[in-house]
Formats: C-alpha cells, structure tokens, sequence
C-alpha cells in the first residue's frame, strides 16, 4: 500500500533521513521505533507532505506522493494523528470531528455520508459520543488522544499514520488508546505507527523498523524485533527488570 | 501442494526486491557499525551504506571470501557480542582451516523456518518421522534438518551415531521413518546394504529424501530413488550462510528456489566477478540480509550453479537456481570445453552397472587435451560387453558434454576403497 524507495528530506542543511526504504502492506500494522531524533516524525511529515522530500520515492497505492501538497495527500487516503493532538481547543467535540471530514465534503460526500461516518467513529470510540456537545479544550488527555484519532479517522483514510499517541498519557489510558488501534485492525485498517513505548507497539504491529539516525537499522516481524537482544537493551529496557509500562 | 510460507515464497518479484532493499540496507549499516572487516571494507573503497539504492548497487561492494573467514577465525566477523549468541557452528574445514558461525535466537528461529519450507515442499508434514543422517557436529547439516522437521511439527530420529549402515537400516525400518535427510552417496550407500541385507526398500517406509551437502546428478537421483523407492530432493545450504535452507527443489524438481527473502544471490563469472546472465554457469555469491550474528556480503561460496528466476509451475516467485554442478575449484578445462566431475558421472551412470567410482586423467599438451576415465562397474563384465559399454559411454560424453575421451572400465573393487562409497579422482598431467 505504502512503499518508501531511499527517501531522504531534511530541514535546510540538516539532513534527517538518509536513504531509507520500508513498506506498509495492506491491513498491516506496522510500528516505527527509534529515540529521540531518530527521524520518526520527519519521515511521517515527508509522507505526509508537510516536509519536502529531497531525494527518493513514497508510493502509495502505486502513485507517488511526492510534490502533493498535504491536503491532496490526504484526500488520496493517507491521515496522520499528529504528535501532541493539535485540536481545535475551542470548537466542540462533533465539530473538531466534522472538521476532519473536510476531505471528504471536497470529494463530493453530503451531509448524509459525514453522519454515517460520524456514527462509525462514535461506534469505534464511544468515548466522543458520550462528549460530543463538550469542547476539545476541556477533554482530558486521554479523550484529546481519541478525538485526534477520530477527527483522523472521518477522512476515512486507507493508511493512518499515527505519531506517538501514547505521549504523556497515564498508563490506564494508553491501554484504551492501543485497544482503539487494535480495533483499527480488526476493521480492515493499514496502520504506520510511531511509538515510544517500544513494547506496547510491537505487542500490537505486526512489523516494525528500528530507526537510528535517520537510517533504518533493523526490520523484522514483531516478534523478531521483541526477542533481538539490541532493541532489547535499548528500547525495551529489557536488562532493566520491571520498568513500569 | 503445501507452501510453508505463502505470503514470503509466492510474493511478487517487485516487492519482493522492495523487501530485500527493506533488510539490505539496515544489515549495510549494522555490519558497518559493528564489523571491523566491513567497517574496514567499505572506507577502503569508499562505500556509504546509504549509496546502495537497490539490490543492483550491492555489486559496488567487493567480495567476501572464504579465506576472509578463516582469517577471521573465530569470532572476528560476529556482528554481535558474544552473549548474544545462542550457537556457534563451524565449517568442516576439509579444505583448511575452519570458519566459526554464531547464531542470535532469531538467527536460529528463521534458520528452522526456511529449512521447514525445504521440507514442506517435498511435501514433509507433522505426520511424517524424519531421520537425519547426517552427523550431528560442528557441521550444520545435522541441526539444520533437525530444527526444521521439529518446527513442522514432525518425528525426529537423530540417527547419525548408528554407526553401521545396518543400524541404521533397522532404525529405518522399526521406526518406520518416512523421510530421509544425509548425503546422496551415503543414500546411495544404503540402497546397496539394504540389498545386501536383503531388506527391499518396499518393506520400508520411506517416501522422500532431502539430500544434499555434495554436488551429485540427474543420475545418481535416478538411482537413489529407484533402490530406496524414495522422491529424492535437492537441497543446497553451507555453514557460512548459515547451514541448510539457503535453498531446496519442489515437486517439480526443476531448480532449487533460493530463499530470497533472507538472502541475496547472484551468480558471477569466477574469473572476473561480473554477473552472468541467467542460465548460464557461474560462482553462486549469497548476501544474507536478515543475519543477525553473523552476516555476510556478497560470500563467494565456490560453488557453480546458473539462476533461473522465470515462474515455477509450483507457485513460488523465488528464483531457482540449477543443481550445483561443482565447485570453482574442481572445474575441469579441457578441449576447450568447461566441465565437472559430477558431468561425467552424469553420462557415466547411464550405463547399466556403472558406479559412482571414477578418475578423470588429463594428458597431452595444451590445446591438444586426451581426456581418460577410469570407471568400476558394479559386477563383473564380459570383454565383449566391457568394449560396447565403454563405446556407448564415449559417444555419450560426445554427444552431451562434447567431449573426446578414452572410458575404461574397471572391475569391482579397483578403486580400493569400501564399496558404495564414492571416488572421484582428478588427475591433470598436461604440460601447459
């Protein structure tokens, strides 16, 4: 569904990404893990078109995304749950949700279409339903983490990209948050996930990258990145029992 | 027909290339990072990982060669520490000193997975009782059958320490093992002691062989399978990529399909290392790019096959590559004309009678080559028959590999050595 061939971008004379090359099958949930400044985010922007790719191939569905600008990336089906929410504070729950369907009024949708997906959003998040009158603002953090999810989710992307969604959530929380994504899966979704929680994300992905400054490392089958000693040590803290999750 | 792995052995070539540039290029930079002969390697021929876009870049990057292991011996080219390593194997070092191979448990785990899928397309399932033949060692061999037959869920008899052909025949027989993995002369082996003994191969329950660890023939198969009534089944693996796996045929016996999803191959010409255009001859050189212990880059193996990545009627997208027909170093000249041993043993086995025992002697001077092979036949001939026979052999030879030999042939037993066993001399006297 996604192919990236070499992919290099930046910002002015940093050079972020290096010639990286990974894939998201259809269905897959497919995780990205890296520290800090690895280039997780800059590669989900550089897919995204919010950051400008200097070098190398992003395929979706065989057509290339380079030169698009961000909205006509989303419009082809490609959505991305930015790190820190970015909600529109101000604006109730239903609104901050019909804004994200902004891509579909552009392909034609009626009103009737944004209400079905509405209520397919509610459906997978009850969450929003419950607080649908309330504004974003005043969601807790967890909410705030659905309602990204969701305003994400009425593009009715066929690739979501979701960049560190567990971010300063309680533990309880990020558990809700992953079951959502798992949820994802079981409906058919493709899944490009940046996470910090190393563990918890390959708990869920089916594959994975390991990124190190800006080149890819490792790649492997979720199982084969959970048992290689290197990701181990660095990312799962393995030799450091009982850290809490 | 059983596929272990359907979604990796019948992926589409063009993303199956996407795959191996996926895991090629991290390996680049892991073995850059943490492998001083690499890191070494590529400053010396300025070689930036990232520069490798596709898997045709990779032959930018010089060979790793045998010698280069051993001078690494033992643990100089593992990419990870020590205690990372669940395994350590060896070479058998028959031609030198050995070359020392780790394995990480994920090393170990897509080892038993690939050789599962040699043994599920000879159609090896969790009803069958597998024994291994092979001597469980240093040597991979062993341990490579062993662990893929466990994760097909089948019986496994670690029978190589039988210690006589007998043995080992009774082991087959009371357990009622159904596969068969060892060399194919010691395959051959068995079917001579079992008539010896007097055990028909129908009393028996074999049904199918993976042989391999040796280059042998068309012929040779021919004759396996018709005294063990067995399928034999090619299969191809050596130590330093990793043991058995790297390769194995399915039912339809035409190439071995190379596992290429963890391995990159490429045939080359010896003498100059460029590529060979498929289906011709050359020196098989294997890049693993899921190893995580112990990866190599472009590995020049000596051994002469030609890839063929044309559809297999089977279904699977990997590409084959032919019977390994020998090895760089056994390669014969002569009459202007390339061939091996196993070549001649080829034509040799389509006599009636004829056994894998020969001596290839070259003489002459250069460009003007007699080419003389010394054969035993199984019984005893009569002049007459002995004289047709070595007349049809020659035209045969003639007639397939093109070449112009005296055939003699031998009585039973004039190889000296005990009977069953293979004998393969290459004399060369020629003045060059």
């Amino acid at each position: 569904m996604l192919t990236v061939k070499n992919l290099e971008s930046g910002y002015g004379d940093l050079r972020v990404l290096k010639g990286l090359s990974l894939h998201v099958s259809p269905g897959e949930i497919v995780t990205l893990i890296g520290a800090n400044g690895a280039g997780k985010t800059t590669l989900l922007h550089t897919i995204c078109g919010l950051v400008a790719a200097r070098a190398g191939e992003i395929l979706f569905e065989k057509a290339s995304l380079k030169a698009l600008r961000p909205e006509a990336i989303v419009r082809r089906g490609c959505a991305l749950v930015p790190e820190g929410r970015q909600l529109f504070a101000p604006m109730s729950v239903r609104d901050n949700l019909v804004l994200g369907a902004c891509a579909q009024f552009k392909r034609g949708a009626t009103w009737h279409d944004v209400e079905c997906d509405l209520d397919y959003v509610y459906l997978m998040l009850p969450k929003l339903k419950e607080r649908q009158g309330q504004l974003a603002g005043t969601l807790s953090g967890g909410e705030q983490q659905m309602l990204a999810l969701g305003r994400a989710l009425m593009s009715r992307p066929r690739l979501l990209m979701m960049d560190e969604p567990s971010t300063g959530l309680a533990p309880l929380v990020v558990k809700d948050i992953l079951r959502a994504i798992a949820g994802l899966r079981e409906s058919g979704s493709t899944v490009l996930l940046v996470e910090q929680n190393a563990r918890a994300a390959l708990g869920l992905a089916d594959r994975g990258y390991v990124l190190e400054t800006g080149q890819i490392v490792l790649e492997g089958t979720a199982s084969d990145l959970l048992h290689n000693r290197d990701v181990q040590r660095a990312y799962l803290g393995r030799e450091y029992h009982s850290i809490a999750e | 027909m059983a596929i272990y792995d359907e979604k990796h052995e019948k992926m589409a070539r063009p993303e199956l290339r996407q795959l191996q540039v996926e895991r090629l290029q991290p390996m680049l930079n892991r073995v850059c990072r943490n492998v001083a002969f690499y890191r070494r390697m590529f400053e010396e021929h300025r070689i930036e990982p990232e520069r490798i876009k596709d898997v045709e870049a990779l032959r930018q990057i010089p060979f790793t060669s045998k010698e280069d292991l051993r001078r690494s011996y033992p643990y100089d080219m593992f990419a990870v520490p020590l205690r990372d390593v669940v395994r350590i194997q060896c070479t058998s070092g028959t031609t030198g000193k050995p070359i020392g191979i780790g394995y990480t448990a994920n090393d170990l785990r897509h080892w038993s997975e690939l050789v599962a899928r040699n043994l599920a397309a000879a159609e090896v399932t969790h009803h069958d009782c597998v024994q291994v033949a092979f001597q469980y060692s240093l040597f991979t061999g062993a341990f490579g059958f062993h662990q893929g037959a466990e994760r097909l869920l089948a019986s496994v008899i670690p029978s190589s320490n039988a210690g006589t052909l007998r043995r080992q025949i009774e082991i087959m027989r009371d357990f009622k093992s159904t596969v068969l993995c060892c060399t194919p002369s010691y395959a051959l082996r068995l079917g001579y002691a079992m008539e010896e003994l007097g055990v028909h191969p129908e009393l028996l329950h074999l049904r199918c062989g993976l042989l391999g660890a040796e280059p042998w023939s068309e012929t040779l198969r021919a004759q396996i399978e018709a005294r063990l009534k067995m399928a034999a089944y090619d299969t191809y693996g050596l130590s330093e990529i990793m043991g058995p796996g790297v390769a194995g045929e399915c039912q339809h016996h035409q190439g071995l399909h190379v596992n290429e999803d963890h391995l990159i191959v490429e045939v080359v010409d010896p003498a100059t290392g460029a590529p060979m255009p498929p289906g011709q001859k050359g020196e098989l050189v294997f890049t693993t790019i899921t190893k995580e212990a112990f990866p190599l880059v472009r590995y020049r193996t000596g051994d002469v096959a030609s890839l063929d990545e044309s559809p297999c009627p089977c279904g699977r997208t990997f590409a084959r590559i032919s019977r390994v027909s020998g090895r760089t170093d056994d390669m014969i000249f002569a009459q202007g004309l390339k061939f091996f041993p196993s070549e001649i043993e080829d034509v040799l086995l389509r006599g009636k009678g004829v056994t894998p025992r020969f001596g290839i002697e070259l003489r002459g001077t250069h460009g003007d080559d007699e080419v003389e092979i010394r054969a035993e036949v199984a019984q005893s001939l009569t002049a007459t028959e002995m004289k047709a026979l070595s007349e049809r052999t020659a035209a045969d030879l003639e007639g397939t590999i093109g070449l112009k030999a005296k055939v003699v042939f031998m009585l039973p037993g004039a190889f000296g050595q005990p009977e069953g066993k293979k004998v393969v001399n290459v004399v060369d006297q020629r003045c060059h």
